[in-house]
């Protein structure tokens, strides 16, 4: 299967080891993977902060980008919420049929990473081994948009060695909020202060998700505290394996650090 | 709206100081999960929850598009009956109706029942202008009023309280408005509501004026309902020779086999109940009783007029999107600035108000709510669990969305937007930013300048890699090579 990949600027720009995970795993299971280098922004930052115009713009750049592709996979789940729930939203508002064929056309074969590897692909043995223990965090987009259930779960439950543990109120808002983060700081702090003591109730060594804007947030506020749990993308531990365990650094020519929106154990 | 709210600061200042109140924080966060749960059992026991939701979407819907017609007919329906029906194009006209009809009676003071909309259109103190006393019998209503305090949530407003700081509010105030509290009066639940009855049952039976409002009005026959717990209602609905109730004119139903849907959807979301202990119906008056019925519009028909955010009259004010808010639990609901607090009311105050958006920024004062009512519609995550619960599935972060872009905009983030639009035009440029920020990686400080500082303060940044995803895919041939 043909399947292109949309990076997302964040991960673009500040995690490009969730970007490597994401090819290792995908050729592993035998997709080919394509990368449109045109690619560049959903948009969704403009549009949830007032700016629908900028938001537009960008999607109509997104559905051209992205035409003529099996499938679209993305490692954010917010970024797949915001092409499948928003984009139809936009074509509504905008003029000339155009733009709405090209979101009906492209938004629905958009696929988070989970969605993808458990509906598409029909897996969730991926073959991988992390011999940790981890706790996941649903992010809103995936639980409350995508209603990604128990998939993510599911793929946690294949890896060989991993031992996921609860986590207390997991389907509670971490704070981010994109740029609620910065427009509302003191609530989105008193947020993420609730999740990081969940998440260190769980004992737990990594926390994962499958959205990095979500974990820059938790991570940066463990890294802050000096917490020592580290924050992965599910793509990264669904790529690890018993020969590479070197998880983030992703196919063997990486380079860089490797591991997501990092912790102090990264550094 | 009412005016104690004019020049409140913006949410993220008043948020600001919420988060910081140890007191106020435990309070919420044990009353907003206990209730949060009670409404999941509650809501999570009935197999048809997803179809009742939807039908109370579509009912309301229905009847917010026939609204001329179904009010014409509660209109007639209710004349019919005895009783007598006003209509107010806004909060001073209602006022004005109100005060003007409790004048006429010769009495100076009046009970009222929980209220929503009395208390949108600050009708207390209206009334207090005109040298008349109205009494809140709603055992959180009284707190608050006791208190000098004003609501923080839309079903329980008084949730900012916990039982020993009522006990004081008891103790203190109870004697200037009527039966003191007994001596000894302890902060055990039960004796803090015998002292709260004891003081509202002198007032209920002295009172010849009461006020309430309704939850629902059936246009068909001309009926009106209140749900409620503690049978206060019941007694000035009852008592009373005269009742004026002030009603939105969304809080129509065309028929009572539609009430028999939100009968349902109703207790089991805001109290978590399968059933409330009182609902009282009222057609028309009752013999030797003398009824007015305010219909209250205060821009809601503006608000009708747009098709993303006149969802938000579907409101049955239940409040569970309060109870499930994480911005809400932390921030409680003073910081909205509003009677209508959370997320509801992060979308309904900015349209009532009509006040909040570029368009309106040169009609107001700076002293008026604009500033805080342009902030409201950022006072959320868009995490979504509103939407979730919503027992008439309004999509709240829909019309917060939509809200935003209609709201000014700082100028240092129009021009952040503006330039990370034209970086993300082309990809050209994009990469070359990116580039620049791997060479410049070392140089960044760990707490950044500006408006950003806001991330740093409480977080770290994350490392910025030597090589962005699309270079290396670029240098690798996306690691084949």
């Amino acid at each position: 299967m043909r399947v292109a990949l949309f990076i997302t600027c964040v991960n673009d720009t500040l995690f490009p080891g969730t970007g490597r995970a994401v090819v290792t795993l995908l050729r592993r299971l035998g997709c080919e993977v394509a990368f449109p280098e045109a690619q560049t922004c959903c948009g969704q930052m403009h549009l949830n902060t007032g700016y629908p115009q900028e938001a537009t713009r960008l999607a109509r750049h997104f559905t051209d980008v992205f035409a003529g592709y099996d499938a679209v996979v993305t490692p954010s789940g917010s970024c797949a919420a915001m092409v499948r729930e928003q984009y139809p939203r936009l074509a509504r508002a905008a003029p000339g049929p155009s733009f709405a064929d090209a979101v009906a056309e492209t938004a629905p074969k958009v696929h988070d990473l989970p969605e993808f590897l458990v509906d598409v692909l029909g897996v969730t043995d991926v073959g991988a081994s992390f011999p940790h223990r981890v706790a996941y965090h649903p992010t809103c987009h995936s639980l409350r948009g995508l209603r990604l259930g128990d998939r993510p779960a599911r793929l946690l439950g294949g890896v060989r060695g991993l031992e996921l543990v609860p986590l207390p109120g997991a389907e509670e808002c971490c704070g981010f909020g994109g740029t609620f983060a910065v427009k509302n700081p003191a609530v989105s702090a008193a947020m993420c202060a609730d999740k990081v003591h969940n998440v260190m109730a769980t004992g737990a060594e990594v926390l994962c998700a499958a959205d990095n804007s979500c974990l820059m947030h938790i991570g940066g506020t463990l890294r802050r505290q000096r917490a020592g749990v580290r924050v992965m993308h599910l793509a990264e531990i669904l790529a690890a394996t018993e020969d590479d365990p070197g998880t983030g650094r992703g196919a063997k020519a990486g380079t860089g650090s490797g591991t997501g929106a990092g912790t102090g154990a990264a550094r | 709206m009412s005016g104690v709210f004019l020049g409140m600061p913006a949410f993220p200042e008043n948020a600001a100081a919420a988060v910081q109140d140890s007191q106020l924080r435990f309070n919420l966060r044990r009353a907003t999960r206990t209730i949060r749960g009670k409404r999941a059992a509650v809501a999570g026991e009935l197999p048809d929850w997803a179809a009742l939701r939807d039908a109370g979407k579509q009912i309301k819907d229905h009847t917010l598009r026939n609204l001329d017609r179904y009010l014409l007919q509660l209109e007639e329906a209710v004349t019919r009956a005895g009783g007598r029906v006003h209509w107010a194009a806004d909060a001073a006209e209602a006022n004005r109706i109100v005060a003007g009809l409790v004048e006429a009676t010769g009495e100076t003071s009046v009970v009222k029942v929980k209220s929503m909309a009395t208390q949108e259109i600050g009708l207390n103190e209206a009334l207090a202008e005109r040298g008349i006393t109205a009494y809140e019998t709603d055992l959180a209503e009284l707190i608050v009023q006791l208190g000098d305090d004003w609501p923080s949530h839309i079903l329980v407003p008084a949730i900012h309280r916990n039982r020993s700081e009522i006990r004081e509010i008891f103790r203190e105030r109870m004697g200037e408005w009527g039966r003191p509290a007994p001596e000894g009066l302890t902060d055990d639940p039960r004796a803090l509501a015998e002292a709260a009855r004891l003081h509202l049952r002198e007032r209920f039976l002295a009172s010849e004026v009461a006020i309430s409002g309704a939850n629902f009005m059936i246009a068909e026959t001309g009926t009106l309902v209140v749900l409620e717990s503690e049978g206060n209602g019941r007694m000035c609905l009852t008592l009373p020779r005269t009742l004026i109730s002030v009603v939105g004119i969304e809080k129509l139903l065309p028929t009572w086999r539609d009430l028999e849907v939100f009968l349902q959807l109703l207790p089991r979301s805001s109290t978590g109940e399968r059933m409330n202990p009182y609902t009282s119906t009222w057609t028309g008056a009752a013999e030797g009783q003398e009824f007015h019925l305010v219909l209250l519009d205060n821009g809601r028909t503006a608000v009708l007029a747009d098709e993303v955010g006149r969802q938000a009259l579907r409101c049955i004010r239940c409040s569970a999107c309060l109870n499930v808010c994480p911005v809400y639990e932390r921030a409680g609901g003073h910081a909205y600035g509003s009677v209508y607090p959370g997320p509801i009311g992060a979308i309904l105050t900015p349209q009532l108000r009509r006040s909040g958006t570029v368009a309106s920024r040169d009609r107001l004062p700076p002293s008026a709510t604009r500033d805080l009512d342009a902030s409201l519609p950022y006072a959320s995550s868009l995490c979504g669990a509103c939407f979730e619960v919503c027992p008439v599935a309004i999509d709240i972060p829909e019309v917060l969305v939509h809200l935003r872009a209609q709201a000014p905009h700082p100028r240092a983030e129009r021009l952040g937007m503006r330039a990370a639009g034209w970086v993300f035009d082309r990809p050209v440029r994009l990469a070359r930013a990116q580039r620049l920020g791997g060479r410049l990686r070392r140089f960044l400080p760990r707490r950044l300048p500006g408006p950003l500082s806001a991330w740093t303060d409480t977080r770290d940044i994350p490392d910025i890699p030597a090589e962005s995803f699309r270079d290396w895919w670029g240098r690798t041939g996306g690691g084949t090579r």
